[in-house]
């Protein structure tokens, strides 16, 4: 690509300034489709789209505060599910997980790789501007509050207002 | 000369795009960074996203080997 290549394209963006966007639904919480929902944001972010990820189910546990494994939440079976599944340190991968040892060599396989970790891709996205929203339904199932995450989490929402940021881009369900 | 300069020859996607943006948005209006890039994925894409992102591309030159020189000036 030359210079000229791009000094048109700057002309075509400055022309049509509209930012791309994408929302990822982060539902399954394993630690693999963590890593690639994490590096496809922080990813997207850095190419200039406008980023959301919105939390589901097994997916709220990447956002507690506490991230080993804690009675959070109201009432005695969300707090024995909550204790269960944990937080971030907790996150299973989706095969061959070995009782949580694989997390923990992949994590290193990454590091000597020189690839970014899931820890490092949380926070690149949140250095730069990813959104992180967590779904009212699934905390209301697990009694859990916005208190109980990190404060980096924007907002807890239901599908319409989902729908309404997630307008005009691209969705994933991973 | 570049007032700023960062390599990510050694990092791998993300962190590549992820570096750069950080840098770029660090820069103050009139300030030149200049970025070390191997040449594929992040020669394709860093220049690219960050003239898109309102950057200025001063120059493109090749480095050493598979190593690029680009630099830009917000």
């Amino acid at each position: 690509m030359s210079i000229q290549d791009l000094s048109s394209e700057q002309q075509i963006m400055q022309a049509s300034p509209k930012q791309k966007k994408i929302s990822i639904i982060s539902f399954s919480g394993d630690f693999d489709k963590l890593v690639a929902a994490f590096t496809l944001a922080s990813g997207s972010a850095a190419v200039g789209y406008e980023v959301n990820i919105f939390f589901t189910f097994w997916g709220l546990n990447i956002l507690k505060q506490k991230q080993g494994r804690s009675f959070v939440g109201k009432g005695f079976l969300a707090r024995f599910f909550n204790f269960l599944m944990g937080g971030k340190k907790n996150v299973p991968l989706s095969r061959l997980n070995f009782g949580g040892i694989s997390p923990k060599l992949m994590t290193s396989m990454m590091r000597k790789k020189n690839v970014a970790t899931l820890d490092e891709l949380i926070e690149a996205s949140l250095a730069i501007g990813v959104n992180l929203y967590a779904c009212e339904m699934s905390m209301h199932i697990l009694g859990i509050t916005k208190d109980d995450f990190i404060p980096e989490v924007k907002g807890v929402l239901g599908v319409p207002t989902f729908l309404e940021i997630s307008e005009g881009g691209q969705t994933l369900f991973i | 000369m570049a007032s700023h300069s960062i390599d990510v020859t050694k990092d791998h996607c993300p962190m590549t795009f992820v570096k750069a943006k950080i840098a770029l948005s660090k820069l103050q209006a009139g300030e030149q960074l200049e970025v070390l890039l191997l040449e594929g994925e992040a020669l394709n894409s860093v220049p690219k996203a960050a003239v898109e992102q309102g950057y200025k591309l001063i120059s493109l030159n090749h480095h050493t080997a598979n190593i690029h020189r680009v630099v830009f000036e917000k």
